[in-house]
Parts: C-alpha cells; structure tokens; sequence
C-alpha cells in the first residue's frame, strides 16, 4: 500500500526521449505489469469460476461466506467513519495550530504504516486477551474483546488509522486558515464556519482518503488474523475466510471469496482514478509530497 | 450661516476640523514564544478616518491588524471602538470587515455566494430574506463594478477582481470597521495604482473608519488621513502623510519614507559642519557629532566656488530634461536626482561641483 501516487493531469513531463532505450523500458514494464497484476488478478477469476458459474454463486451463498461478508462489512462500516473523524480532527490540529508536540503526533499517525500488521493485532491481545492486562477484569465482567467483532474493530481501527489523516493534512496546510478566519469576520460561528468553509474545501480529499481506508479496512488480513481466532461464521472476515477455505482445500470457494474482494479493490481503483481526474486539483497538495 | 452646511460635531472636535475618536488602542502587546511582534502599541483612529499602518516585514503592522480584528489575542492592552470594550467581544460580533492579504475567498462558492456569506450566518431573526439579499449583492457587485460576475467561481477571477469581490464581501455585513491587510500586495503596479484610487473614494462613500496595512509607503503617503509607522513591534511616529513626511521622528522613519542620503556632521555653536561645507544650524538641531539626511533630489548643484559640499562627477545618466547624477561626496557615492533647470550645465564625468542638501534633516549620530 502506497500512498504517493503517481502524477497525474499535473505538471506537462517533458519528453527527452533516449533512443532505443524507452523501448526497452516500456516492454519491461509491460512485462512486469502482465506477470505480477494481471496474471494472478486473471488467476483468481478463473479459478473461482473454474466448476462454473452455479458453482461459483453455490460458494458465495455459502451461510459461513454471508455472514462473512456482513462481518466485513459491519468492521468496515465501524471503523471508516472511526478514522475519518478521528483524520479530520488530527489534520485540523496539525494544519491550522502550532503546538508543543506537533511532530511527534505527527509520527504516531505514521506509525500503523511502519509497523507490521500483526503487531497492531497483537498489542490487543496483549491488552485484552485472557492472559493479557485487562484480561482476568473483562472476564469477570463477561465482557469479550478478542475473538469477538470488538476486537476485529479494534486492529482495523489501528491499521487504517492514517488513511484521512494522511490524506487531509498536506491539503490543509496548503489551504491555510484565512478563509475560517474570514468566516468568523463575517459573523459565522465555529460550527458554522466547519461545516460551510472547512469542510466543502476537504470534501474530494476527504473521499479519496475513506475510500483508500475503506479498501483497506475491507481487505486486512495480518491484524485481524491475530485478534480473530478463525470462528467460523462468527469471527472469520472475508480475508480470513479465503485463508480458511484455502487450507480446506476448497479451492473453488476460496477463489469466490478472493474474487469479491478483487473486485472490490477494482472498483476502488475506478472510483480513486476518477476523482484524481475529475478533482486533480483539489487532492493537488498530495500529488506534490 | 445656515446650520446643515456645519458638522454639528462637539466644539472641541469642530475647532480642530475633526471627528470624534472611534478608535482607541492603548498599549498593545502581543509576543509568539520569545518573539515580540507588538511592543505597547498606542494610537487612535478618528471616525471615517482612513489610518495606514506603514512598516516593513516582521514590524508588527498586521499582528495589529489582527488584535484589532479578534484573530490574535493580545497579551496585555485594550482596545475600544465607540468607547466598547473591543477585545472582550469575540470575533463574530465585531463587526468588522476584513480584507485578506491573500483575499481568502471561499473557494467553493460562486462570487454571489461569497458576498452574501455574512448575510446568511445570521442568527435567523436577524438574517435577511432570499430576496433581500440578492438585492443586496447585487447592489454590492454594481459597487465594485463586477456585475456581470456573480456566478462565477473565485479561480475564474484576476487578482483585482477578486480583491474587490473581498471587499464586497466585507462591506456586505455593514462593518463598524474596515481592515485591510495589504489590499494591493499580490497585484501588478498598474492595476496596484488604479484600485488605489478607487478605494480611497470608496471609503469616502462607505464612511466608515478603515485601517489598512502595507509596507509600501507611497501606498501610505498617497492614500491615508493619518500615517502610523510601526518598526520591530513599536509606533514609530503617527501624523498625516504630510507631517510625517516632513517631520520624520528618526533615521528609520526618514530613510523608510523615500531615498535618502547620510553624510556625518558636527554642530558647534550654531554651526553645522559637514566635511568642507559649514553652514548655520536649524535651531531646534542636537549638538555635537550629527548624522545629516538630504533627499537625493533635493539637492542644488553649484560651480566649485559655490557654497555646498564638494563633490567629483562619476556617471551621468540623462532622462529627457532630467538627470540622475552619481557623485563621489567625501568618498562616498551618492545617486542625486537633478530635474529640468536643477541639472547642472556641461555636467559630466570628471566634472568637480558643488552639492548642497536644500533641506537637510539632522538626527544625533547613532
């Protein structure tokens, strides 16, 4: 997952062309393209529909692959909204504050990026697992975190934390505070002017950064894994299920589940190109870092 | 006399030809960690006056401005308009309408939307009706002459247009206070001199009092009742363009206002000494070892057996009937300026000459 992204609609390349070799590197990363996207994104259709189509739509009617879809999309539908608020505030602070510690929260947003996922799936466990800090209390309490959807919530959350923030903060710095502050000149209150003036100026790059966050949430496999404990139509997103019904040997399943979520990183990859075309300028401060 | 031809102004205020005070700032001060950008800042604004606050980058002119608007909070000091205590009301009551360096218009919103911005936060018994206020923008748009703008985006403006879209915007809100924060910085000198006019007669029209920042003092000069020149956070000197132009405080404020030339001097007993040039010193000079300014165009040039310090010819540059002449004045070169009758006849490189300063301003040396 990256997020510098390439330029696009921005400033006009200039083309010195070295003869002979641009050939060369266009076919190698034709090459490359084919064999490491195409390739296995090919692979992965064809083996879901390999039995056929009934078989195919049999896998995905599956009760343990519907609820696992539902699972999927209830964590992603807790945690996206979780970061997308928790990004516009970080981005707000950091943009348009100065403030003692600044950088170094800075460098806690970042940190879900560099550190492995398991890591942010175990530290839950750590806390809440049975033998972990908070363990015995939330035993006796009847209350379940690991291997229960709390805990799925709790790794997405931490995995996906950077998504908007990253998204919103080179934007906001750019855009400055002078139009808040001409708002609230203006006669407009605080929430007022967030909802008339800071917001509408985000709204492109706020999507950009949930949508981003949406695929991953969607697709996280390391963290959720750790907190999941592979319950079967209980615990088992649509990225755990694949890994279950592969080790089943039920290739065809695993395939159908893998197709649904090649697909949806296909229509992230849709939805992501055309608001860079269709808003390049509004995500501009991104394209420049 | 019939009475409406008078301002019926209090006595005290009519025997002086001025309005009463509006606005009072009294020991103003403002610092960013160790930083001081305003160092007990006093002066006041008379009502409708248009006031400059003049000084160069980092002086504190626009941290002022923004006391006065309620973006910074100022550490110590009152501010009051109307006899109000200003600094107690937070920004949205203020009133005051502000134009940004930068215009900050909202850039999601059409032209129309952006004017009309201040109508609609309104609380809702206060705000107008939709009709009302599109009246009310389009009376504003006529104002700044972009009529036909309205539903255009701010990226599809120039630079003037969208300062005046900003001033519109700010005048829409019926302010008690003008602020702008160098109205005419990101505009090309051409159209720099054409709104400046333009302003100026739209704040006779408004009545309102304005307070305007810049750091270009032709600007100031040119443009405001009263000038403040502000220097690392401290008032310098207030007057009218006239009296400050006249009469600079110090060195800074002289050498600030327009080119000037320095020579060091000597005045004992009435005497003014500057290198082979003595002369009688003004009455109200310090004594002892003076620094000496002189516009470089107010300068007389006179032959060798003249009265004036000595100087060698070095360049001649001629512009029409004009001359920009370089001189070498006690080892020191000088750019003097020579208009029409002023340029010395045969003046030319090598030339020796006579130079004295017309109106020389005296500081005790620094």
């Amino acid at each position: 997952m990256t997020l510098a992204n390439p330029v696009v609609g921005a400033r006009p390349v200039s083309s010195v062309r070295l003869p002979g070799l641009a050939i060369l590197l266009v076919l190698a990363s034709a090459v490359v393209m084919a064999v490491l996207v195409l390739l296995p994104l090919f692979v992965v259709f064809h083996d879901a529909f390999a039995k056929g189509i009934g078989k195919y739509l049999a896998s995905i009617r599956d009760p343990d692959a519907i609820s696992a879809i539902q699972l999927t999309l209830l964590v992603a539908a807790i945690a996206v909204p979780l970061n997308a608020a928790f990004g516009i505030a970080a981005a707000w602070c950091i943009a348009k504050f100065e403030f003692r510690g600044k950088a170094a929260l800075l460098t806690l947003i970042d940190l879900p990026f560099s550190m492995s996922p398991v890591v942010s799936g175990l530290v839950w466990v750590l806390l809440f697992g049975a033998q972990g800090w908070f363990g015995t209390w939330l035993i006796d309490h009847d209350i379940k975190i690991i291997f229960a959807t709390t805990g799925l919530v709790l790794a997405t959350i931490l995995v996906t934390f950077p998504f908007v923030a990253r998204e919103l903060i080179p934007l906001m710095q750019d855009q400055g505070s002078d139009e808040e502050a001409a708002a609230l000149t203006l006669g407009a209150g605080g929430f007022t002017t967030f909802w008339r003036i800071t917001l509408p100026n985000i709204r492109w790059a706020l999507l950009y950064g949930v949508l981003l966050c949406n695929a991953r949430a969607m697709g996280e496999f390391g963290a959720v894994s750790v907190v999941s404990g592979h319950i079967r139509g209980l615990t088992t997103t649509l990225p755990l299920h694949v890994e279950v019904l592969y080790n089943d040997y039920d290739f065809v399943g695993a395939f159908a589940a893998a197709s649904l979520l090649a697909s949806l990183g296909l229509i992230t990859l849709v939805l992501k190109t055309g608001l860079e075309w269709r808003h390049a300028g509004e995500l501009a401060a991104n394209r420049r870092h | 006399m019939p009475e409406n031809s008078l301002p019926t102004a209090d006595t005290d205020a009519q025997k002086r030809g001025k309005s009463p005070l509006s606005l009072e700032i009294s020991g103003i001060s403002k610092s960013f960690g160790r930083f001081p950008a305003l160092n007990d800042v006093s002066l006041h604004a008379r009502d409708k006056e248009f006031l400059a606050l003049l000084g160069p980058s980092g002086s504190g002119k626009t941290t002022l401005l923004r006391v006065l608007a309620g973006l910074e909070r100022p550490d110590a000091g009152e501010v009051r308009f109307a006899g109000e205590d200003f600094l107690s009301l937070p920004v949205r009551s203020r009133k005051v309408g502000m134009v940004f360096q930068h215009y900050a218009l909202f850039r999601h919103m059409t032209v129309a939307q952006n004017i009309a911005f201040g109508l609609t936060v309104r609380p809702r018994r206060e705000r107008p009706s939709k009709s009302e206020t599109a009246d009310r923008v389009a009376d504003l748009l006529k104002l700044v002459q972009l009529e036909d703008l309205g539903a255009r985006f701010p990226a599809q403006l120039s630079g003037g247009q969208r300062q005046r879209v900003a001033l519109a915007r700010a005048l829409a809100i019926e302010p008690k206070m003008l602020l702008l924060d160098e109205p005419f910085g990101a505009l090309d000198a051409q159209v720099r001199r054409e709104l400046r006019r333009w302003l100026r007669e739209l704040h006779d029209r408004a009545g309102v009092t304005t307070v305007f920042v810049t750091h270009d003092q032709e600007e100031a000069l040119d443009l405001a009742d009263r000038v403040a020149i502000l220097k690392d956070g401290r008032l310098i000197q207030l007057g009218t363009p006239n009296e400050v132009y006249e009469k600079p405080a110090d060195p800074f404020v002289y050498d600030f206002l327009g080119a000037a030339c320095r020579l060091p001097g000597v005045i004992e007993g009435g005497r003014l000494t500057v290198a082979d040039w003595e002369s009688k010193a003004p009455a109200d000079a310090p004594q002892g070892r003076v620094d000496v300014f002189f516009r470089p165009d107010e300068v007389m040039f006179a032959p060798l057996d003249g009265a004036g310090l000595a100087g060698e010819v070095k360049a001649v540059v001629q512009r029409g009937p004009d001359a920009r002449i370089e001189c070498l004045i006690e080892g020191r070169l000088f750019e003097l300026e020579a208009r029409g009758p002023g340029v010395p006849s045969g003046v030319a490189p090598g030339l020796s000459l006579r130079i004295k300063p017309l109106r020389p301003k005296i500081y005790a040396a620094a």
